[in-house]
């Protein structure tokens, strides 16, 4: 079995002097204190959160330090998405602290979000003094059960001594295997409870969460069906993405010497880069045509870091007939959970592609791989290309959204750029016309599908980021849930750029009633919109509007130009569709296209069941 | 109407693959607060039948119970039961007691009876021949105690129903692996 201490991914030493951690090893501190010391040897170095009454011990340590730095956050979901956007775009824990009662369940969504998208927080809440639990005390509640189902560990910690030995296992749980939120809930007399230091080094560590040894019997078998396809893909996931660069550059290196295809989730766009002309888009619900055609069409799938998701694959019995599958994963419940594949591969996915990439090159050495196996498949998908299928009917006098996406992606094309979405229409365009060459510049909510992710969402990037170009891609509707945190941009100086495409309606849920629903738009219109402008004013950030083809890129350039967060009301057509469409119960190969008439009855009595 | 087509996940599943049956699953987990809550969790968040669940510490020294789940479906859901339990992070390991181990399967059951004249003289007979020792007696009532695999308490329980059965309490599966070798 594989040691703990082979399997930490990151070891993140932090910076602190001899002396000190000596010091913390041997004099009894408060639990405020411990905390903080476990986080400084963690690496920490910026905290996420909002105080309250059983977290004041805490907040009181923190005053007193100048190692981690804690933004302000105005909402606790805030807090949380603002440490996925941190960690997804760092490779690095996220970090939350929030109050007991209220604070814990207000984070709860950002949990959820954190656990489906597999994205390494810890959490850490307050709670009510020890002999207070099961009370119904001020601001009590069942912090561990609430959030057992939305994280993918938690504690409520006993006493000081164990503290922080349980903040060291926390993180070690976060990172590693399949990364999630970790919850940890330290009651309110814990914090004041002297007890002696516990280092990373000794703490306790779960022995479950190790790296799979790789089944060398099971790569060689890989590349066996890699060398005999004549219809291959490589789609591609955030667990490609999770696993560190070397992940993406191993993606890179075999598709480059094997010449197969690649899409991707909307999870893992950016881990294959997005100009490579062996790219073939995001696939799915929204994908592009030569993806989803490419999938269905294949006669060996190689799924890495990915979990075949209802919107990935539409319907199940439809899905790639036949093909092959090869189903490369860290989470060995992901393999055969919805699509029963042919060889399932367990393990990291970056040392597998490495493994692969390897046999690969050895079994060429003894007999070149002969390219034209898999020409003509070259030229079906370059002849599903040239549908263009993300295409859409341009404008003189209004701003297409797709159109407002394109111009935002050439104007920040040469820049460190940074981008998130909310949930929507408007996250799928930019799925479709933003193109990310490099991983972890997307941070997306696609699991969980939560509105208003990407304003707190960038205020992590940012955070981590400070010199960066980050772009919240928002719609209108979702923006407005998370708005407040306009407010901790503004206090903490994070410039981040609010990019709204408004269309003055729920789009999404719109397209939706009109291919479903025969066009009755119920409360799918926002009636009494704020004025974005005066509103970003209000908050002491900058707004600016666009409201024409010709005056859109000039607002753009003003918008990196600012040195302050922004909200852009980007005005755009308002009854705009995302297209290409796999209707809910189709197949990949049952499409809807743009310009298309909508009849409303694009999708079949069964399908309108589904979500 | 059947469960099956009243169903609605998000797509339509693909037929089941192959017929459900009925499994018997062990997890060694810590024995820690909340680790039987995260079982029981798993198992109605991801809509998994469960008949019987036993739980108790196995192991003071290191810490651990033995959770004992019978269960139901196709092999493709009882593999996903077990995958997503190894998911969880205080369970050390998963046993499949029915398709891996040769194991013992055991069952303790408190049977209740009431009557009079022959049915009592038979019901006091059966007894005898299951095994099943009384362990509280009045004048028109027993309370047998039975132990032995499920299948013989279900015979058992059938026997007495007519013989004036009024209560049953059972413990669920307990399994153990034969031979010298441990799980």
């Amino acid at each position: 079995m594989t040691t703990i201490a082979a399997t930490l991914k990151e070891p993140e030493a932090a910076a602190v002097p001899a002396g000190r951690s000596r010091e913390r090893a041997t004099t009894p501190k408060s639990g405020a204190e411990l905390l903080l010391d476990a986080l400084e040897e963690q690496g920490v170095d910026v905290i996420f959160g909002y105080p309250g009454g059983a977290v004041l011990p805490i907040y009181d340590a923190l005053y007193k330090r100048d190692t981690i730095r804690h933004v302000l956050v105005r909402h606790e979901q805030g807090a949380v998405h603002a440490a996925e956007g941190y960690a997804r775009s760092t490779g690095k824990v996220g970090v939350v602290l929030v109050t007991s009662g209220p604070g814990a369940t207000n984070a709860v969504t950002g949990l959820a979000d954190a656990l489906l998208d597999s994205i390494p927080v810890v959490c850490l809440t307050g709670q009510v003094a020890r002999p207070l639990i099961g009370t119904d005390a001020f601001q009590e509640c069942d912090t561990v059960g609430i959030t057992r189902s939305c994280t993918k560990y938690n504690y409520l910690v006993s006493s000081s001594q164990k503290l922080s030995s349980t903040i060291h296992e926390a993180f070690h749980i976060a990172r590693n295997g399949r990364p999630g939120p970790v919850v940890v809930d330290i009651p309110k007399d814990v914090q004041f409870e002297e007890a002696v230091y516990t280092a990373r080094a000794e703490a306790r560590n779960r022995n479950c969460i190790v790296k799979p040894d790789i089944d060398d019997r099971r790569i060689t078998q890989a590349v066996d069906l890699m060398r005999h396809a004549r219809r291959p893909i490589l789609y591609t996931g955030g667990g490609v993405i999770n696993s560190g660069r070397a992940a993406s550059a191993a993606l890179r290196a075999l598709a480059r010497e094997t010449g197969f295809p690649v899409t991707s989730t909307l999870m893992g766009l950016g881990a294959f880069p997005a100009s490579d002309p062996q790219w073939l888009g995001m696939l799915g619900m929204h994908g592009s045509f030569e993806s989803n055609s490419a999938m269905h069409g294949c006669d060996l799938m190689i799924a890495v870091g990915a979990r075949f998701d209802d919107r990935v694959t539409g319907r199940l019995d439809a899905f790639s007939p036949g093909s092959k599958k090869i189903h490369i994963d860290i989470d060995a419940s992901s393999i055969n959970k919805n699509v029963r594949v042919d060889l399932g591969v367990v393990g990291d996915c970056g040392e597998i592609l490495e493994a692969i990439l390897e046999e690969w090159r050895r079994r060429n050495s003894r007999e070149e791989y002969d390219f034209t196996r898999t020409r003509d498949w070259r030229g079906q998908i370059n002849g599903w290309r040239s549908k263009k299928s993300f295409n859409y009917r341009r404008s003189e006098t209004a701003i297409k959204p797709q159109y407002a996406i394109e111009r935002l992606f050439a104007l920040t094309k040469n820049r460190d750029v940074y981008v998130t979405t909310e949930v929507g229409q408007h996250q799928m365009w930019a799925a479709q016309h933003f193109h990310f060459d490099e991983p972890n510049r997307l941070m997306t909510s696609g699991g969980l599908g939560t509105m208003g992710y990407g304003l707190p969402a960038a205020i992590g990037v940012q955070a981590a980021h400070p010199d960066a170009l980050v772009i919240d891609i928002a719609g209108d509707a979702s923006v407005q849930m998370t708005m407040q945190e306009m407010s901790t941009a503004v206090q903490h100086n994070l410039p981040v750029k609010i990019f709204i495409l408004n269309n003055a309606y729920l789009g999404m849920v719109r397209q939706w009633q009109e291919l479903l629903h025969g066009g009755r738009y119920s409360q799918s219109y926002s009636e009494s919109l704020p004025d974005f402008v005066k509103l970003a004013e209000a908050y002491g950030a900058v707004g600016l509007r666009a409201e024409t083809p010709a005056e859109l890129d000039a607002k753009i350039l003003e918008m990196i130009e600012v040195d302050k967060p922004v909200l852009f009301d980007c005005v755009v057509t308002k009854e705009e569709n995302v297209f290409p469409m796999i209707p809910s119960g189709a197949a990949h190969n049952e499409m809807l296209f743009g310009g298309h008439d909508v009849t409303g009855d694009e999708i079949s009595e069964e399908g309108k069941a589904l979500v | 109407m059947t469960t099956e087509t009243l169903s609605r996940s998000v797509y339509p599943v693909t037929s089941a693959q192959g017929a459900e049956s009925e499994s018997v699953l062990a997890a060694i987990v810590d024995n820690e607060p909340g680790v039987l809550a995260r079982v029981v969790g798993l198992i109605s968040a991801r809509g998994y039948n469960i008949e019987s669940l036993t739980v108790a510490e196995i192991d003071f020294e290191k810490h651990t119970s033995r959770i004992t789940i019978v269960t139901r479906g196709t092999p493709a859901k009882i593999e996903q039961i077990k995958q997503q339990l190894g998911r969880l992070v205080p369970v050390r390991r998963v046993i499949d007691v029915t398709a891996e181990a040769d194991a013992l399967e055991r069952e303790l059951a408190l049977v209740k009876v009431v009557g009079n004249g022959d049915e009592r003289i038979e019901s006091m007979r059966l007894a005898q021949i299951f095994r099943a020792r009384p362990i509280d007696t009045t004048r028109e009532s027993f309370v047998f105690e039975i132990t032995g695999a499920r299948d013989k308490i279900n015979a058992f329980i059938d026997l007495m129903r007519p013989l004036g059965l009024t209560e049953i309490s059972r413990t669920g599966v307990l399994s153990i692996r034969r031979g010298a070798e441990s799980d």
